[in-house]
């Protein structure tokens, strides 16, 4: 009933895309400083798609995604700078009360720990039908129609016995699985899912990725995956954008990235993990260090002292992005210079 | 089964119990027999409630089994009392998962790394215990003027070598590694993984590796164990176990991973378990692996089936009927 059309590949391009962050800055105040965890990202996808957010913990990625949603606390964040624009209007500059409006029927979000992000007071079909009264003006009984025709779609056995039921009797996947029930059950154009799988054992991991696939195809949903995995990123995504310190450092297509990753950590990151068809005995690459302190962000780029190719300039000056192909860019001095 | 002469460890029928209240047992480990030889990494892989951290503190002898023996060169570790109980604990050590939960916040790494020391009276002035752990340090790649710091002036990768270098203060001989890597960053992960492979050479080290990560157990393992609800269902040499595995859960667990390839990811074919796993309070009959297992048949909920040895090579074995 509210599916969308499917999309043909050809609109797709000349589409107004639905999501541009531009030169988005984020900053905490913390004791004796400020910790700058989003440093002028920048990015856009377009209707349909998927895009992963891939990085380590503190490289923004997570601050990136609940700014999206307006869910940095304020204080003690603050949003020094940037827009959000989704369907043609800034999310920055909205009022709390209009952003009520956006989370959960536009946007809808699932986290990585079902258990602490729904209510365990609630029926899992109560905290369905909340959200559609709110945003749909559905009745209850509507509602409730709905929160078992959702439960079913994301594979839940015997939905109409499940609704009645509290989050402590749903097990860790049928709890995730209960989570994109109800963030899709507004249909939102964009959700956005933050570690989703992080928490759960690779069987259970394999079915809730089918889920999320089979939604995107159904609905037609927009997806921004947040994810340290780079497996889960090679299986589910289009696009992939390359964060480290707070900054995107590349941005291609899976291709481009999987394949030929033209930053120095992009590289770094798919060297230090280990491949099934890998020799034994092959010792694994790692990246030397640790990240930046981002209290106290270095000078230059924030990758040169952990870089395997850094120069002299990459300690003096931060490289700005440099484009290898109308979808692939990354931010690191070497591509500058002359072979 | 698969009793070698040279195995340093062997496990032999163990379970671990416990009492859940209302009469009712969860049955963490349930005859489990496996054996390691001196010098080589044994993987564990399992998901969550297999039984594969019970398995393996019930070896360090953190748990007294519920019944089943440990055989620790040639002697039942279960029957270790005094003097050379306290032996044995020198010579197993321990690598846990949440490098901070492990370390004590109110010391310094002085003191933790040097408390195996101090309790097994291995240093006898202040001067040698502060040298031994400057060497500690030194040997897990960590600056050894550090030793005066606390636990929350390092990184996690830092705190997971803080960890190894204090299992590795009193010279073991076996290493029960519990998850080492799993709460740290990828980048960091191979760092720690690439130290715990030196040490091994270095200290000739012996490894139980308890991980979900298959594919980096496969990189550090030897041989390959997997469980499901308390039960060995298959066990195997690492490349044997990927390239051919026998066991149902097996297959499903290793085609669950994604790959880091996007070519590979388009044309894999997933097995997708329908379903959770059961709770190991009241496991199914029969074979624990049924109620999800794509091939099962009636013979598989009427009977356990046996640890037996499959394929062409001798140490590959599984627990399927039909495997």
């Amino acid at each position: 009933m509210l599916l969308h059309q499917p999309i043909d590949k050809e609109g797709e391009t000349t589409m107004e895309p639905i999501l541009k962050v531009e030169d988005l800055r984020v900053s905490f105040r913390v004791r004796g400083g400020e910790v700058q965890a989003v440093r002028g990202v920048s990015f856009d996808m377009n209707k349909g798609e998927a895009l992963a957010i891939v990085g380590e913990s503190g490289s923004g990625k997570s601050v990136t995604a609940q700014s999206i949603m307006r869910l940095i606390p304020t204080p003690p964040g603050t949003y020094k700078a940037g827009s959000i624009v989704f369907e043609g209007s800034d999310l920055l500059k909205k009022t709390e009360k209009q952003m009520e409006s956006v989370r959960g029927r536009d946007i809808g979000m699932i986290f990585q720990d079902p258990m602490t992000s729904l209510n365990p007071t609630m029926t899992i079909g109560d905290q369905i039908t909340e959200v559609l009264m709110r945003h749909q003006n559905m009745n209850k009984e509507k509602a409730n129609k709905r929160a078992v025709e959702m439960l079913k779609l994301v594979g839940i056995p015997n939905p109409e016995a499940r609704v009645k039921q509290y989050p402590f009797e749903f097990s860790g996947g049928m709890r995730q699985r209960a989570m994109i029930a109800i963030a899709l059950s507004c249909d939102p154009t964009l959700l956005i899912a933050d570690e989703p799988t992080t928490a759960l054992d690779v069987t259970i991991q394999a079915q809730i990725l089918e889920v999320m696939k089979d939604m995107q195809e159904k609905l037609g949903t927009s997806i921004i995956l947040i994810t340290h995995d780079l497996g889960i990123v090679a299986d589910m995504c289009d696009k992939v954008i390359v964060m480290y310190a707070g900054q995107v450092v590349e941005r291609g297509n899976k291709y481009e990235i999987f394949k030929s990753p033209q930053h120095p950590y992009t590289q770094g990151l798919l060297k230090s993990l280990p491949r099934l068809d890998q020799k034994k005995d092959e010792p694994l690459i790692p990246i030397d260090g640790t990240p930046p302190d981002m209290a106290n962000p270095p000078h230059g780029c924030p990758f040169a002292a952990r870089c395997p190719h850094a120069m002299e300039v990459c300690v003096e000056e931060d490289p700005f992005m440099f484009t290898h192909s109308d979808t692939h860019e990354s931010k690191c001095w070497l591509h500058a210079m002359p072979e | 089964m698969a009793n070698q002469s040279n195995a340093m460890l062997e496990v032999d029928n163990l379970s671990k119990f416990f009492d859940v209240g209302k009469g009712k047992t969860l049955k963490a480990v349930n005859g489990l027999s496996l054996s390691i030889r001196k010098g080589e990494t044994l993987g564990v892989v399992g998901e969550s409630g297999c039984g594969k951290s019970t398995a393996g503190r019930t070896i360090m002898r953190l748990y007294e089994p519920t019944s089943g023996k440990a055989l620790y060169n040639g002697q039942n570790i279960y029957d270790l009392k005094g003097a050379n109980l306290k032996a044995f604990r020198r010579e197993m050590q321990m690598v846990f998962q949440d490098p901070y939960a492990s370390l004590n916040p109110r010391w310094t790494v002085e003191n933790i790394i040097a408390e195996p020391l101090d309790i097994h009276g291995l240093v006898a002035s202040s001067k040698e215990r502060k040298v031994a752990v400057e060497r500690l340090l030194d040997k897990v790649g960590l600056n050894p003027s550090h030793l005066t710091r606390y636990p929350h002036e390092f990184s996690g990768g830092q705190r997971q070598r803080i960890g190894i270098a204090r299992a590795l203060a009193v010279n073991p001989k076996f290493i029960v590694a519990d998850e080492p890597i799993s709460a740290l960053d990828v980048s960091i992960q191979a760092q720690v993984v690439n130290l715990l492979q030196n040490l091994q050479r270095t200290e000739s080290l012996t490894y139980l590796f308890i991980a979900h990560d298959l594919a980096m157990v496969k990189h550090i393992s030897d041989r390959i164990a997997v469980m499901y609800l308390g039960k060995l269902v298959e066990i195997a040499d690492s490349d044997d176990l990927y390239a051919d595995p026998r066991h149902p859960y097996t297959q499903a667990l290793l085609s669950s991973i994604p790959v880091p390839d996007p070519d590979v990811e388009a044309t894999k074919e997933r097995i997708v378990l329908r379903g959770d796993l059961p709770s190991p309070i009241s496991p199914p009959s029969g074979c624990p692996f049924r109620t999800r297992c794509p091939a099962a048949t009636e013979r598989c909920a009427a009977e356990v089936p046996e640890l037996r040895q499959v394929g062409a090579n001798k140490a590959h074995w599984a627990a399927c009927h039909y495997a």
